[in-house]
């Protein structure tokens, strides 16, 4: 569990960017934390691995305080991947790249090629083995700085806006990709603007403004509720936005999926019509 | 106010080409949006636009580019910036200056441009854009959206007929977004600039559009009126993510239930279904 305690931190002195934050996050849980730009998302993120310690209140990785241990021992258990893959992309090759960490984790040679095969494939980037992550689009380099975090298996992976520079088609399959780490128990933390897509992942929503956190729970909670919306800078999913004014005729609020939306106004359209 | 013809573009050193044959005629005053999958070709259009390509990427180019009646092959980007202004995704990329101010006055003095028309440059682009209050303010200190429209403003003053958006919205949050629309829309309607946007938030973009083109593969897919489109097939266009209220619209029309064209927007949408229910 990570476990942020009364956590307030400055860049500089006397602006707190973020406020007495208190909040918990629990192995296997899939969480989005969203809210405006500058609300404080990344920089509760840095937290999580000790690249930021608190001015005040602490926080701890499975027990452990962050303020006593290396980034590198919190790396081990919390994968960050940052939102420019421009800051963490350096080597010549994607698949030096992902060799990197594991090297300095102290994988063996046969564990660096098993895993670098395997993050490859998962994340559809075998092509790219040999070539410079420099001459990849942004999509591709985000793809990239996540599978280099990943290689390393870590138990909490955090990763800060992975659906820009990702065309439909790859956010669907982002989509699915967290969606199954997440069932088979490892802790996914992602931090996006991307309403639609966190519609349609089953997670928590974690929202923030002005550097606290004001509300969590469900997406089928937070993304229906006009005044969250509205707090945090987020629009309302386009479905809902259809649905809710149909709630007062019975239907579901909460509808964030196409092919559920046409099957209910199918169903029921025909019916309204007679009555 | 852009003209291309059966242009073909490969990048240095790289086996296939990035844009194959493509045609394009875009008139005064158009708000086009560029959809397509990653990797079909929108940037590398866009950067032939202003002369990036192939003036500053090289490679091998052949057909004919003529933006603001200027062919961008025989002028250099310092004379085509004039006429034609590119904002790119991320603002922190294009703002370096201590103030807005002195990013805005940075492309002006480039230009050569007195002082005095410099200072009115500078308001009217920021009054523009509506951060006229941000003048000097640290851009490291706005927000996204506000960054991103004093981006927008830095090309603005250059007075340029034409505007090309590459995804401007992908760092910002969706209320910030939403705002870079309807400034993007304004910028259209009431100074009559030339709009290209390429962008994937399609629910957001497509109902300020006059017209739609899906590239794929680096060559154009579809082109036409946004509601047309997103009428027809949806497999072939199912890469660029359409609007899930267009979708939704799409597949009741398919079942006679409520009319096309499909919506572009929910209140579109439920203006419509209310219509099909007192029918």
């Amino acid at each position: 569990m990570i476990r942020l305690e009364k956590v307030s931190f400055s860049y500089l002195p006397g602006v707190e960017v973020l406020k007495d934050v208190t909040l918990e996050v629990r192995e296997g849980d899939f969480l989005a934390v969203m809210g405006e730009n500058g609300a404080g998302k990344t920089t509760l993120i840095k937290h999580f691995n000790g690249l930021l310690k608190p001015t005040q209140g602490r926080v701890l990785v499975d027990d452990v305080d962050t303020g006593s241990a290396t980034v590198a021992e919190l790396s081990r258990k919390v994968g960050l991947v940052f939102q420019n893959p421009d800051h963490q992309l350096f080597s010549e090759t994607v698949e030096d790249e992902i060799a990197f960490a594991l090297k300095n984790f102290g994988f063996n040679r046969a564990e660096i090629e098993e895993r670098t095969d395997q993050v490859l494939r998962l994340l559809s980037l075998e092509e790219y083995r040999q070539a410079s992550p420099l001459t990849l689009s942004g999509g591709e380099k985000k793809r990239v700085a996540l599978a280099s975090v990943l290689a390393w298996d870590p138990k909490y992976l955090i990763i800060d806006e992975p659906t820009i520079g990702q065309d439909y088609e790859q956010k669907s399959n982002l989509r699915k990709f967290l969606s199954e780490i997440s069932r088979e128990g490892r802790t996914v933390v992602v931090v996006t603007h991307d309403v639609e897509f966190v519609a349609e992942c089953s997670c928590k929503i974690l929202l923030m403004a002005a550097g606290r956190v004001i509300a969590s729970g469900p997406v089928e909670e937070v993304l229906t509720d006009r005044e969250l919306i509205k707090k945090g800078a987020l629009t309302l999913p386009q479905l809902v936005e259809v649905f809710d004014p149909l709630s007062r005729l019975g239907f579901p609020k909460a509808v964030f999926g196409v092919e559920e939306a046409s099957e209910l106004l199918m169903e029921n359209l025909r019916r309204l019509k007679r009555g | 106010m852009i003209e291309i013809e059966e242009l073909v573009y490969t990048y240095p050193e790289a086996g296939k080409p990035a844009l194959k044959d493509v045609n394009l005629q875009i008139r005064k005053g158009e708000f086009v949006v560029l959809a397509g999958p990653s990797g079909c070709g929108k940037t590398t259009l866009c950067r032939c636009l202003n002369g990036l390509i192939p003036h500053f990427y090289g490679g091998d180019l052949s057909g004919k580019i003529q933006v603001a009646q200027l062919d961008v092959l025989s002028h250099p980007t310092r004379e085509l910036a004039q006429h034609v202004g590119l904002v790119f995704q991320n603002p922190e990329n294009q703002l370096f200056s201590l103030t807005v101010e002195r990013d805005v006055a940075f492309g002006l003095e480039n230009l050569g441009l007195p002082p005095a028309e410099i200072r009115r440059r500078i308001d009217w682009a920021l009054e523009a854009v509506g951060i006229g209050k941000l003048k000097d303010s640290a851009p490291h200190e706005l927000s996204g959206g506000e960054q991103q429209k004093a981006a927008i403003a830095c090309v603005l003053a250059m007075r340029p007929s034409v505007m090309v958006f590459d995804e401007p919205t992908s760092f910002l949050d969706p209320a910030s977004a939403k705002s870079i629309m309807e400034t993007v829309a304004k910028l259209n309607r009431e100074l009559g600039i030339t709009v290209l946007m390429v962008e994937h938030r399609l629910e957001m973009a497509l109902k300020h559009a006059s017209r739609m083109v899906v590239m794929e593969k680096g060559g154009i897919l579809a082109d036409g009126d946004p509601r047309e489109i997103l009428s027809g097939a949806a497999e072939k266009l199912r890469g660029i993510g359409i609007p899930k209220v267009a979708e939704l619209h799409r597949l009741l029309a398919e079942k006679n239930l409520i009319p096309p064209p499909v919506s572009l927007s929910p209140e579109e949408f439920s203006a419509k279904l209310m219509e099909a229910l007192n029918r």
